[in-house]
């Protein structure tokens, strides 16, 4: 099996392994970073501790998240030379200086706040953390900003010239970051990280009100969650739809991949629903399909013609049957999101809230559905792309560096153990966090042991004690 | 074509301030963990673990600062080097893993010894693995056309082994005084005790190196040895023998503060050595800094960035270590 794989499949197998495994950590963090910053400005606003026991709570998560999202990341700006090395010759002088604005201004004002976030509240006081928490917050949008900018850039890429050296460079800074997807992607993908986190939040805090509906913390975090299903699933459906007449628009490949249009349609093209698609033989195998709809999605007309891949060369046919696929899996968990947020609503206004187990059954199936839908999203997105790194001008196979297939088998493998031992135990972790109770008086991350074996009662401990004693100065 | 020259040497010193501040920050952290073995005591690691938890994470990004910015500054350079130094380089992103998740898993964990020894064999691999590419750079990369050209093994050599073991030594050096700095009693003690001989197995490495290089290559021989630039390398041995001096006297007398900056003063002056070898190449005897210079639209661009980010990168990073600074105390859990 591996003899038959070359150095280039084998390096896109790695660089998707490595990203799936690195995007699940900041699509949670970019959203629970801002939940974190709203549970502390309600905290200040209203004194209620129900919003403190709220934010130690989900800031140890947070911690566990942050650390693993960090390092997978730094997996990734180094992978570009190591496994891209022709792809990071020509395309670092356009999409280089993207990724070093974003390590500028957002991963060091992350990590620069993180450790006063996570340890300082009693050494720096109040108004002091609440920024440091809102400079985290910060961080983690103004990354998805800059790192968007060069994904789409990647997509959609404008602005630029090729010099003698074939390098691509910049004519027009302005072009080059608000390409003509970036905008459509940069909101599609803040959505999906609220609704990731919106849904983890929502399927703790249904897991614990199955436990005891009175639990104060645990109603708070369902509604809270639950209010961001109703308002942000339907906003980032309409998002999507715009993002995908977008895509129509500049790759439109990439559409009747998704769409599984293998054939062109002059007389409205039917939307099909499911089905297997065959690349070898350019067609759907038992295809359920609605007459006309995909053409009055795309073109808002029932007899618009719409074209298939069979005007497009085919060595330039991405791989139909993931793209299919993963776009399904998508759009089905972003219906059943939007459906969830509704019933919510409907239970909400006859005051049954919390007190609906089946509603908050659905709510704990529902937890993981964020970072599913972000996953295939992303394939959709990038697989859509193939067989191209920069969308038309710069193919795959192009892209790679001079490794011997085995290196790369080799590194893949590491990177495969690795990572499952290693994101394998921080998920662990992750759902011994989420599965105990948030308390009264919940105390902060404290990487201090001796603190939680000297038998002090958690609901007096965040008042009588810093929420880190060890990293204590000597005033 | 001035102002592209002038910009590429810019960001030549802008990359290597980065590389510079990483090796500062991240090299105690790193020791630290390699010395966690011998620290058994389990109150003895949490202690050392809390002098770096709030931190570690910025002192990490400058990596990635240095990364990035040598794929977007020379992304010649960036696409050379590191299939080159494929191996090392993997090696070190998993060492990072395992010890960046430690921190967070051994207090999460059931079974913190698991995490320990991560910590402490990740730290080991992340250290060993930097000298050795540090050392696969200065002997020399294979480069054919715009790719690197050369095998898979290229990297191994005595020379790059004994530049692992020369950075192991040094970050375990800036481990110890950094402990000598952050704690107190018996741990200091020790830290004190430790710092002796790594001293010493850091001196016997940056004469080994010092020796080693100028037989690399035979322009490396010139640069440190003819005359007239004798004059100007001289003070570089003259400088680490005095800090070298400073810093056992200093660790004799069991001073707090000066060790942990007198072993910085060590790395910075073995870095300028560093630099006057290397000076102006990025990957040594093959591709200048100017050969593998970004366009300089694209350079230009970022100085902006790098200008107005630095400085208050600095400013937020020294106010993060000025809220944790002093001594960790090992009683505050008990009040």
């Amino acid at each position: 099996m591996l003899e038959s794989l070359d150095a280039v499949t084998l390096a896109r197998a790695q660089f998707a392994f490595t990203m799936s495994f690195h995007i699940i950590f900041p699509a949670f963090s970019i959203g629970l970073a801002s939940f974190l910053a709203v549970l502390e400005g309600l905290w200040l606003w209203t004194g209620r501790e129900v919003y403190l026991n709220l934010f130690n709570y989900w800031l140890k998560i947070f911690a566990v998240t942050f650390g693993m999202g960090v390092v997978s990341g730094i997996v990734m700006s180094y992978q570009f030379g190591s496994n891209w090395a022709a792809f990071s010759d020509k395309t670092g002088p356009v999409i280089g200086p993207l990724m070093a604005y974003e390590v500028l201004t957002a991963f060091f004002l992350e990590a620069g706040f993180l450790g006063v976030m996570l340890f300082g509240l009693k050494k720096v006081g109040k108004g002091l953390h609440f920024l440091a928490t809102l400079m985290v917050a910060l961080g983690t949008l103004i990354s998805a900003f800059w790192i968007l900018s060069a994904n789409s850039w990647m997509q959609t890429p404008a602005g630029y010239a090729v010099n003698e050296a074939g390098q691509f460079i910049a004519r027009d800074w302005w072009a080059v970051i608000f390409n003509p997807s970036f905008p459509y992607r940069l909101v599609h993908m803040v959505f999906a990280a609220y609704l990731t986190s919106a849904f983890v939040v929502g399927g703790v805090g249904a897991y614990h009100l199955l436990r005891n509906r009175m639990l104060p913390e645990a109603r708070v975090m369902f509604s809270m969650a639950m209010w961001m299903a109703a308002l942000v699933a339907p906003l980032q459906i309409v998002a999507g739809d715009l993002h995908g007449l977008n895509t129509l628009e500049h790759q439109p490949a990439k559409v009747m991949a998704m769409e599984g249009h293998y054939q062109s349609h002059l007389n409205g093209a039917p939307l099909i629903l499911f089905g297997l698609p065959d690349q070898d033989a350019a067609k759907v195998d038992y295809a359920v399909e609605i007459p006309k709809l995909s053409s009055l999605i795309l073109k808002h007309s029932l007899d618009a013609p719409l074209n298939g891949l069979d005007t497009v060369p085919r060595e330039d046919w991405p791989p139909v049957p993931v793209v299919f696929w993963a776009f399904r899996i998508m759009v089905g968990l972003g219906v059943l999101m939007a459906g969830l947020g509704l019933v919510s609503l409907i239970a909400r206004a006859r005051g049954r809230l919390y007190d609906w187990p089946w509603l908050h059954r659905a709510g704990v199936a529902m937890g993981p559905a964020g970072f599913l839908a972000v996953l295939a999203g992303w394939f959709t997105t990038e697989t859509g792309r193939q067989p191209f790194t920069v969308y038309g001008l710069l193919r795959t196979a192009d892209s790679a560096s001079p490794l011997d297939a085995s290196a790369v088998a080799a590194s893949l493998t590491a990177f495969v153990i690795v990572y499952f031992i290693v994101f394998g135990a921080g998920v662990v972790y992750l759902l011994r966090l989420m599965a105990a109770p948030p308390q009264s008086g919940e105390e902060g991350p404290s990487e201090d042991a001796p603190s939680h074996a000297a038998g002090i009662t958690p609901a007096t401990a965040m008042r009588s004690r810093p929420a880190s004693p060890s990293l204590e100065a000597p005033s | 074509m001035t102002g592209a020259t002038e910009l590429a040497t810019v960001w030549a010193f802008i990359i290597a301030f980065a590389v510079f501040a990483y090796v500062v920050m991240d090299g105690f952290d790193l020791g630290l963990g390699m010395l966690f073995p011998l620290f058994p005591k389990k109150a003895d690691r949490d202690l050392m673990m809390n002098t770096v938890a709030p931190v570690w994470d910025g002192n990490e990004t400058w990596l990635v600062l240095g990364g990035g910015a040598l794929f977007a500054a020379f992304p010649l350079a960036y696409a050379v080097v590191m299939p080159a130094l494929y191996t090392p380089i993997i090696a070190m992103l998993i060492g990072l893993i395992f010890r960046g998740v430690a921190f967070e898993f051994r207090a999460r964990s059931r079974r913190q010894n698991g995490w320990d020894l991560a910590f402490a064999g990740g730290s080991l691999l992340a250290a060993v693995s930097q000298g050795i590419a540090l050392g696969a750079i200065l002997q020399g990369i294979v480069v054919d056309g715009r790719q690197y050209g050369g095998g898979w093994w290229d990297w191994l050599t005595p020379f790059s082994l004994l530049t692992g073991a020369a950075l192991v030594a040094g970050y375990g050096l800036l481990g110890a005084t950094w402990l000598i700095l952050k704690t107190q009693g018996g741990l200091r003690e020790r830290a004190y005790r430790l710092s002796q001989p790594l001293l010493i197995a850091t001196l016997v490495a940056i004469v080994a190196v010092s020796l080693a290089t100028p037989f690399l290559e035979a322009e490396y021989w010139r640069r440190w040895f003819a005359w007239p630039n004798i004059v100007l390398t001289a003070p570089v041995p003259i400088a680490v023998a005095a800090a070298a001096l400073a810093l056992w006297r200093s660790l004799a007398a069991r001073r707090d503060t000066p060790p942990f900056f007198l072993a910085l003063a060590l790395f910075a002056l073995g870095y300028a050595g560093l630099g006057i070898s290397m000076w102006p190449y990025i990957v040594p005897r093959s591709i200048t800094i100017w050969d593998a210079a970004a366009p300089a639209n694209s350079q230009a661009f970022m100085l902006v960035g790098v200008a107005i980010m630095i400085p208050i990168i600095l400013a937020y990073t020294g106010w993060a270590y000025w809220v944790f600074r002093g001594k960790v105390d090992p009683d505050a859990g008990y009040h």
